[in-house]
């Protein structure tokens, strides 16, 4: 927009058109408080996208200062410039300019915990290395009061060349005004003289610009003299000619003699951050509070791994009595909608469609959505709050046992959520064997869209017996997660004797402290999973229950509706009163099965049973596991919808239909050998699109994805089969 | 001694590392460099993992790992 064409728009109008002038990379370590504050800063006004090729979330938001509008941009968490896992080299390679479609940011904030000064500053000073505009935001400066800790942020901008330090609470909003303004006077001002942190690096580098092309940044040249086997490095030796690498090893050697170059860095930039911390830090001897003697006392081998048991089984507890009553409210909603619509259209296809299909289909899944939200909730205060980091620091011995390392255990409790973010977690896992290793144990963890599988056929056919202090239904649930890891673990135990046979990985990670989690970061994220789950439930599930009730209910059969018309003029001929609406309800329920039995549907069903007959499932059974393939709690709908269609309809809800579903000899369908092995059939599947997907772009490939399908799969199958023959004979 | 035989409630400073394997070049990068105070925090079920506070950042390595780093108790230690 030029200056001289002044049009007169309203205020509203001009916040959706203005774009933004310039983007900000939001910068900082793991845990900083960084996605807090960019919540803060950015609302509501936010997208999510995929760095390309990898997926790796990409979030970028807009924040308004007066008539300024600023992109911003959350990079994944990072330690240091030298990346160590996937996310870290995302990090690194967007304030390097060297993601692909992708503009360099204009400027850096970076987020500094002011807890954890030591490794912020780290990071910082080699940020401010990079010839762009750097700004700190001194996050937590609250904890930092409480734990005893001042910080005097003039002395520590001094410190820094000059450039804006501003203390913030994310939390509670104090500060953020003032960072707004700091953040356009980065962009707009002139850029600060960064102070020479590294002397003997510059001359080096220097010498080794006059001889490249200018388009090559000294800052680019400094990385690849530190990073000796990036991607960087090898690109800047090629610059230099045939003789590139020798060059390069040259300097490498006149810079740090005979340290390694990573080492070297380390010990010059942490004497630098001991210097600044000595001047701006002043800490107050601590006093214990309640909460870190708590801690204290959760560190100890013994009480911190019965805690561990002890969260879990609470989480798992609470999924199942907290929602109950929700659900019941959901279930008896869909059952009167159902009712109303069945009793004001009249019969035939559409209320058929509305009811059986859409309603029944659907709303068998939407009940769980209160389950699946107390689980993710859980989920998502777990990992804020530090503790899941803790997890892996007490499980890293018995997970070694099975060739992987501590940092596996957090993709596997993500995993109990949802396989997907379970899988992208698995980023952080720097050695590629550990990491494939863990992809294919995440899949088996119980993920949330098992559980309405399991509820269902647990509520319906595991009596709600006590067993001792224990409910029976719950020890069948218990039992069910534990095949789940347990198959989880032993499918990562083979994987790394044979395929992924390599060294034993190591295990270092950084333990956060505990917190209490942030209201507003784990209701966004909550919010976001429910949206996802919806939009399931509204797309995916929906289409597939129209698909399913479709095949059901056509082809329409003449013959039968003759047959059935003939049958009821019979009895209405040689009977009257209760004994003659007893017999048309059951003519009713013949013609029903009748039809659902010649319906494209049935003939599928009928055609694949050979198959699932050894593990006594019927074609209705053998039809809903096949529809489920894509995802698997689409079993629920597909049942719904089958056998609100077939002659269990009278029935109020599912469970009472599945209870009443008999085989042609009358013998009831669902016995428990054949629902004990249809339970060990999702606990082992890997039926589900999303995860297949996710698995591929992973590990780059369709390899491990088809071997995951297949090897899961055929466990299932079996599973299913030992449990079922065992159980018969 | 090593970082892998610290006594609890005691503060050390590590005064040389043997810095060959790149797993221990990224524990300096994480901050474990000479000259830094630490000060053993916990340890898991059988004695492994360790957990090791620095300058109020809490990191978490093996023994084998913590082998690699050579301390000395600090001089003003209570």
């Amino acid at each position: 927009m030029s200056k001289e064409s002044v049009t007169r728009v309203s205020a509203d109008q001009i916040s959706v058109r203005r774009r933004p002038s310039a983007s900000i990379a939001v910068v900082g370590n793991p845990n900083s408080g960084k996605s807090t504050l960019f919540n803060r800063l950015t609302g509501m006004r936010q997208k999510t996208g995929n760095y390309p090729g990898v997926t790796v979330e990409k979030h970028v938001g807009v924040t308004h200062v007066g008539e300024t509008s600023l992109e911003l941009v959350d990079l994944p968490g990072m330690f240091a410039l030298s990346a160590h896992s996937l996310e870290e080299r995302i990090a690194a390679d967007v304030v390097l300019g060297r993601i692909p479609d992708m503009d360099r940011p204009d400027g850096i904030l970076a987020v500094v915990d002011s807890t954890h000064l030591y490794q912020g500053l780290y990071l910082v000073q080699q940020l401010m290395e990079l010839d762009l505009p750097v700004m700190v935001a001194l996050t937590m400066t609250d904890a930092a009061v409480s734990s005893g800790i001042h910080i005097d942020s003039d002395a520590l901008a001094l410190r820094l060349g000059g450039i804006k330090v501003c203390p913030v609470i994310a939390t509670t909003g104090e500060g953020i005004d003032e960072l707004k303004v700091a953040l356009r006077g980065l962009i707009e001002s002139d850029k600060p003289v960064v102070p020479e942190f590294w002397e003997e690096l510059s001359t080096v580098s220097e010498e080794l610009a006059r001889e490249l092309p200018a388009t090559v940044p000294r800052f680019e040249i400094e990385r690849a003299l530190i990073d000796h086997d990036s991607a960087l490095a090898q690109e800047v030796a090629g610059y230099l000619g045939d003789d590139g690498e020798e060059r390069l090893k040259a300097c490498r050697e006149r810079l740090f003699g005979s340290d390694p170059p990573l080492a070297n860095e380390a010990r010059r930039r942490y004497t630098w951050v001991r210097g600044v911390m000595n001047d701006v830090q002043h800490a107050a001897p601590v006093i214990a509070t309640w909460t870190s003697r708590f801690g204290q006392f959760l560190n100890r081998p013994i009480p911190g791994t019965i805690g561990l048991f002890v969260v879990m089984a609470i989480v798992f507890q609470a999924v199942f009595a907290w929602a109950t009553p929700l659900m019941d409210t959901i279930d008896g909603a869909t059952a009167t909608l159902g009712t109303v619509v069945a009793d004001n259209l009249p019969d035939g296809a559409l209320a058929s469609f509305i009811t059986d299909g859409a309603i029944a289909g659907v709303g068998s899944v939407i009940v769980f959505l209160p389950q699946i939200l107390i689980l993710f909730l859980f989920i998502i205060v777990l990992e804020d709050s530090g503790y899941l980091a803790r997890a892996a620091y007490l499980m890293d011995r018995t997970m070694r046992s099975v060739g992987l390392s501590g940092q596996s255990i957090i993709p596997m409790i993500s995993s109990f959520a949802c396989a997907v973010p379970g899988i992208m977690a698995t980023r952080v896992i720097p050695s590629r064997r550990d990491r494939i290793a863990t992809i294919l144990a995440a899949p088996f963890m119980t993920c949330s869209a098992r559980l309405p599988v399991y509820a269902l056929l647990i509520a319906a056919f595991v009596p709600a017996r006590s067993v001792g202090f224990m409910n029976l239904q719950g020890i069948v649930l218990f039992g069910l997660y534990m095949l789940g890891i347990v198959a989880g673990l032993a499918t990562a135990l083979m994987l790394r004797k044979t395929a992924l046979h390599g060294p034993k990985p190591t295990f270092a990670l950084m333990l956060p402290e505990f917190r209490r989690p942030n209201l507003r970061t784990v209701m966004m994220q909550l919010l976001g999973r429910a949206m996802i789950f919806l939009k399931r439930a509204g797309t995916v599930i929906f289409a597939v229950a129209v698909v399913v009730w479709a095949l059901a209910y056509y082809p329409r059969s003449e013959e039968v509706h003759i047959a059935s018309v003939a049958s009821q003029e019979r009895a209405a001929a040689t009977l009257s009163g209760e004994s003659l609406d007893a017999a048309l309800v059951r003519i009713d329920n013949e013609t029903a099965a009748a039809q659902l039995e010649q319906s494209w549907l049935g003939r599928a069903g009928k055609f694949v049973v050979p198959v699932f007959e050894p593990l006594g499932w019927d074609w209705k059974i053998s039809a809903a596991v096949i529809a489920s393939f894509p995802a698997r709690e689409v079993v629920v709908a597909v049942l719904g919808t089958v056998y609100a269609v077939g002659d269990e309809a009278d029935e109020a809800t599912l469970t009472e239909r599945l209870n009443s579903a008999r085989h042609p000899d009358g013998t009831p369908v669902y016995s428990l050998p054949m629902v004990i092995g249809l339970l060990i059939f999702y606990a082992c599947c890997l039926q589900c699109a999303a995860t297949i997907a996710v698995i591929r772009r992973e590990t780059n490939g369709w390899r491990w994805p088809i071997f995951a399908w297949t090897y899961m799969t055929t466990l299932g199958y079996l599973g299913a089969l030992i449990a079922y023959q065992f159980g018969v004979s | 001694m090593t970082l892998a035989s610290l006594q609890r409630g005691r503060k050390y400073v590590i005064n040389g590392i043997d810095a060959t394997d790149p797993d221990v070049q990224r524990l300096m990068v994480l901050g474990l460099v000479e000259g830094t105070e630490v000060e053993l925090a916990s340890t898991a079920i059988g004695g492994d993992p360790l957990e090791f506070r620095m300058f109020g950042n809490a990191i978490s390595l093996r023994r084998e790992q913590a082998r690699h780093f050579a301390v000395s108790p600090a001089e003003k230690g209570e």
